[in-house]
C-alpha cells in the first residue's frame, strides 16, 4: 500500500532507533494519547525496542472507552424503544453500560444494526420511513465531521425519521485536563494523527506553552512513531519544546478547514464526561439549536436510570495514565474481551484489551 | 484512534468517488475533501476522504527520514 | 416446478416427494438412490467421524457458496485428522420462499465439489421451516473417513524444533465474504479460498511419516489454529510476521476495516505442524498441489512459552498472538 508499506521499513526502522538511542540521554516519560497509537506501538513492538531511557504511557484517546456509563445506558434505553433502530458503529456494542450493552439488548429483540460508516445510517433511515433511526455518535474530531455531513445531508433530503445521539467529544480540552490533574509526569506527548489530520497542529500550542511539553503529531506506522519519538527526543534534549508535525502527508498545520467548518455548523461545544475522568468542560460536542429536531436527546424522551460504574475497574486511572492494566486486580482474571468489565477491556484498541492482546501474562 | 487509510480516487460523481486500495474498491463521500480530483489519494476515514494526501510531503518525510538514519 | 420453496415441500407429501427426486439425478449413487431411512455400508479400519453446520450469510459469495463451502467444510475437517473422507450426509433447513433456482445452484456445487473431493453423498434430509425461521438456507453435513494405517495427527503431537507451514494466503475467505455483506459492499479482486482439501493432505501423508498435526484456520484464524497446537502440545510456537502469506488486497481491506488478518476465516487452507528433518520434502509435495503451491513455511514450536504464540513483527521485536474474541466487527477506532 502506497503511503503505508514505506513506512514500516525495518532497515529505516533500525537505523531510527539507533539514533534515538544515542541521542535519548535524559529519562523521559511520553505519552501516547491515541489508542490507535497505542495499538501500533504494541502490534509491533515498538515499546521495546525504544532505550531505557524513554517511558511510554498511554493517554485517554479512545472514543469508545471514555464513554460515560450514562451515555450508553441512553443508548440502550433508545434501542429498546418501539420502532427505534439504534444504528452504531462495530467497537461500541460490546462496551458494557451500567447493566446491560448494545449487543445483550439486541439478543433480547432490540433492532440494532452495526454500520461502517455513518452514511450507512442515514441509508437505514431512507429505507424504513415507518421507523425512528437514531445513530450513536461517538468520536472525536476525526467522525465528527462526518456525522455533521450526514445531518446536512438528512436535511437536503428530507430525512425525517433520522437523529444523532451525539457523544463526540474533542480532544485538546481533555489533553488540559490530564496535565492539569499534573498526576503524571509527562516530557512529551504524540499527538493523535487523524484528529489533526481534521483541526491541524495549532491547537497544541498552549502545552509546549503553558506546559512546557514536547508535542509531536504523528502518523500510525513505525517510522511515523519512531519520527515522532525522535523529535519529542529532540525538543527533550535541547530544551525547546514545541509542536512538531511527523506526519505531513496527512496533517496540515492548518487541519482540513472545510471538516472544521461543517463540523461547526452542525456542532456546539458542549460539556461532556468522559469515563474515568469526569466532567470536564467544554470538551464535546452537541447539536446546535437550529439542528435541534436531529438531536434523539430532544426527540426521545430517555431516561435510563442512575448509572453504575464497575466496581473494581481502574480504567479512569489507566485513561489517565496514571495506571496500567497490570495494577488491576480484575485485569485477565475478571475481565477479559470474552467478559469485558470496564470499556479499556472491550474497545481494540482500549489500553487493557491491548494489553491483553499483545502482551501476554 | 480513528482508523484511516489512504485510498487513491479512481472516479468521481459529484460528492461520491470510487476509490481503489490494492484492488479493493469502494465508494466514499468528498463532502470533507470537495478540492479532491481524480488521481489523488486521500484518508479514508467511515467511507469519508478525511483529507487529501500531500505526495510532496510525503517525499520530504521520506527524505528526512533517510538523512536522519544516514547520520548516525 | 413452482418457482419458490414453499412450506409445503416440506410437508412429507407429493411437493416434498417431487423436490426430492429433482435433486436426486445431481447426487446420484446407488447408496443414496435406495431412498431407504438409512445408508447401509461396511468399513473397516480406524474411522473419523464428523459433523457441521453452515449458515453463512450471504449464500453465495465470490469464489463459492454454501453448498460448496459445507462439503469443503466437512472434507477438511475429516481430512485434518488424516482420514481419507469417504461419506457424507447432506441435511437442508429451508426458509420458505428461497427461489428453487438458487437451491438448484447450490446443488449443482455440492456435485461438483463432492466430484472433486472423491465422497459420496449416501444420506440426507430436507425440512421447509415458516419465513423468518431460518435464513434462506442452513446446510448441515456429517461425514465419515477411514484413517490409513499409521496415520497419527493430533494437535497433541507437536514438539520443540517440528516447522509450521501453511498452503497459501490467509484471510481470503473472510474477507471475500465480508466484501458481500450488506452496508459494506466492496470490490475485492480476491475469491474466497473454499477449497477441499483431502488431495492435498493424502499427498502430504504419502511424503512423510512425520506429519504432526494438521488443522483447517476457519472461524478465529490462523491465530486460533496456533493457539491450539500450542496449548495442546503445551509447547510455544514462534512465527515471523514477514513471512505469513496475505494477498495485497486482503490485507488492504483488513486496514480499512481494522482486522487482523491472522484473525479472518479460510476454508481451503491447512496448518500443519511437521518434523524439521522431513519440512522441506513436504513442502516440495504441497507445491506440486494446487492447492499448495503457495505453501510456506511459517515458524517452528519452541520449548519457552509453553501455551503460547508468539510472533516476531518485521522490526525485530515479538509480541504475543492471542486468541481472538467475540465477532470481528468492523471499526473506526
Ligand atoms: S482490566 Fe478490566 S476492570 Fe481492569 S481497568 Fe481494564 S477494563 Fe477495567
Amino acid at each position: 500500500m502506497k503511503f503505508v508499506e514505506e513506512y514500516r521499513d525495518p532497515d529505516l526502522a533500525k537505523k531510527l532507533l539507533e539514533r534515538i538511542h544515542k541521542n535519548s540521554r535524559k529519562s523521559i516519560r511520553l505519552m501516547e494519547f491515541c489508542g490507535g497509537h497505542t495499538v501500533a506501538i504494541f502490534r509491533h513492538g515498538i515499546r521495546q525496542l525504544l532505550p531505557d531511557t524513554i517511558k511510554m504511557l498511554s493517554g485517554p484517546g479512545c472514543p469508545v472507552c471514555v464513554t460515560a456509563s450514562a451515555d450508553l445506558d441512553k443508548a440502550i434505553a433508545l434501542a429498546d424503544m418501539k420502532d427505534v433502530i439504534v444504528a452504531s458503529f462495530g467497537d461500541m456494542v460490546r462496551v458494557p453500560g451500567s447493566y446491560s450493552s448494545l449487543q445483550k439488548a439486541k439478543a433480547d429483540g432490540a433492532d440494532i444494526r452495526i454500520v461502517y460508516s455513518v452514511q450507512d445510517a442515514l441509508a437505514i433511515a431512507s429505507e424504513n420511513p415507518g421507523k425512528q433511526v437514531v445513530f450513536v455518535g461517538i468520536g472525536f474530531e476525526t467522525t465528527a465531521p462526518t456525522v455533521a455531513a450526514s445531518v446536512l445531508q438528512a436535511q437536503t433530503e428530507e430525512i425525517v425519521n433520522y437523529s444523532i445521539l451525539s457523544l463526540h467529544k474533542i480532544c485538546p480540552p481533555v489533553m488540559k485536563a490530564i496535565l492539569d490533574l499534573g498526576e503524571v509526569n509527562l516530557s512529551g506527548i504524540i499527538c493523535p494523527g487523524h484528529v489533526s489530520a481534521i483541526i491541524g497542529s495549532h491547537p497544541y500550542q498552549f502545552i509546549p506553552d503553558h506546559y512546557g511539553i514536547a508535542c509531536a503529531v504523528s502518523g500510525f506506522e513505525p517510522l511515523d512513531i519512531l519520527l515522532a519519538v525522535d523529535m519529542l527526543v529532540g525538543q527533550i534534549e535541547s530544551g525547546q519544546p514545541r509542536v512538531e508535525i511527523a506526519y505531513r502527508r496527512g496533517v496540515k498545520p492548518e487541519g482540513n478547514t472545510q471538516a472544521v467548518k461543517l463540523m461547526e455548523s452542525v456542532f456546539e461545544v458542549s460539556d461532556a464526561n468522559w469515563r474515568g475522568i469526569g466532567a470536564i468542560p467544554a470538551s464535546g460536542l452537541r447539536l446546535r439549536g437550529e439542528y435541534g429536531k436531529y438531536d434523539a436527546e430532544k426527540r426521545f424522551e430517555i431516561e435510563p436510570g442512575p448509572a453504575i460504574e464497575p466496581k473494581g475497574c481502574i480504567c479512569g486511572s489507566i485513561l489517565r495514565g496514571v495506571s496500567t492494566p497490570l495494577e488491576c486486580r480484575l485485569f485477565r482474571r475478571t475481565c477479559t474481551p470474552e467478559s469485558p468489565v470496564g470499556p479499556c477491556m472491550v474497545s481494540s484498541e482500549g489500553t487493557c484489551a491491548t494489553y491483553y492482546y499483545y502482551q501476554g501474562s | 484512534m480513528c482508523l484511516a487509510i489512504p485510498a487513491l480516487i479512481k472516479t468521481i460523481n459529484g460528492q461520491q468517488a470510487e476509490v481503489d486500495i490494492e484492488g479493493v474498491t469502494r465508494g466514499v463521500s468528498l463532502q470533507l475533501t470537495p478540492e479532491a480530483r481524480v488521481g489523488d489519494y486521500v484518508l479514508l476515514h467511515t467511507g469519508y476522504a478525511i483529507s487529501i494526501i500531500d505526495e510532496a510531503e510525503a517525499e520530504e518525510t521520506m527524505k528526512l527520514l533517510k538523512e536522519l538514519s544516514e547520520a548516525n | 416446478m413452482d418457482d419458490k420453496i414453499l412450506l409445503a415441500h416440506g410437508s412429507g407429501g407429493k411437493l416434498s416427494h417431487d423436490l426430492i427426486e429433482s435433486f436426486l439425478p445431481e447426487l446420484s449413487n446407488p447408496m443414496l438412490d435406495k431412498l431407504d431411512d438409512s445408508a447401509v455400508f461396511d468399513l473397516s479400519g480406524r474411522l473419523a467421524f464428523t459433523t457441521d453446520s453452515y449458515t453463512v450469510n450471504p449464500i453465495f459469495f465470490p469464489g463459492g457458496d454454501i453448498g460448496k463451502l459445507a462439503v469443503c467444510g466437512t472434507v477438511n475437517d475429516l481430512s485434518m485428522s488424516g482420514a481419507r473422507p469417504l461419506y457424507l450426509s447432506l441435511s437442508f433447513i429451508i426458509e420458505e420462499g428461497l427461489p428453487v433456482a438458487d437451491l438448484k445452484k447450490i446443488l449443482v456445487s455440492i456435485k461438483n465439489t463432492a466430484a472433486e473431493a472423491g465422497v459420496k453423498i449416501i444420506t440426507g434430509d430436507t425440512k421447509v421451516v415458516n419465513r423468518g425461521s431460518a435464513d434462506r438456507i442452513f446446510i448441515n453435513i456429517s461425514g465419515i473417513g477411514v484413517i490409513p494405517e499409521g496415520v497419527d495427527i493430533s494437535a497433541a503431537n507437536a514438539r520443540p524444533g517440528d516447522k509450521i507451514i501453511i498452503n497459501g494466503n490467509i484471510g481470503d475467505h473472510g474477507i471475500a465474504v465480508l466484501s458481500q455483506r450488506e452496508g459494506l459492499e466492496f470490490k475485492l479482486p480476491v475469491p474466497s479460498d473454499c477449497a477441499p482439501l483431502n488431495g492435498l493432505v493424502s499427498e502430504m501423508l504419502a511424503a512423510s511419516k512425520k506429519i504432526r498435526c494438521l488443522r483447517d484456520p476457519t472461524r478465529g484464524g490462523l491465530a486460533t489454529t496456533l493457539n491450539d497446537f500450542a496449548e495442546q502440545s503445551s509447547f510455544g510456537i514462534i512465527i515471523e510476521e514477514e513471512r505469513i502469506p496475505v494477498h495485497r488486497a486482503v490485507m488492504a481491506a483488513c486496514e480499512l476495516f481494522g482486522f487482523d488478518p491472522l484473525y479472518i476465516a479460510n476454508e481451503g487452507k491447512l496448518a500443519a505442524v511437521v518434523a524439521a528433518e522431513d519440512a522441506e520434502v513436504i513442502l516440495a509435495e504441497m507445491k506440486r498441489n494446487k492447492y499448495g503451491k503457495d505453501a510456506v513455511i511459517i515458524g517452528e514450536v519452541v520449548a519457552g512459552h509453553p501455551g503460547q504464540v508468539v510472533m516476531k513483527t518485521t522490526l525485530g521485536a515479538s509480541r504475543i498472538v492471542d486468541m481472538p474474541v467475540g465477532e470481528l466487527l468492523p471499526r473506526i477506532c
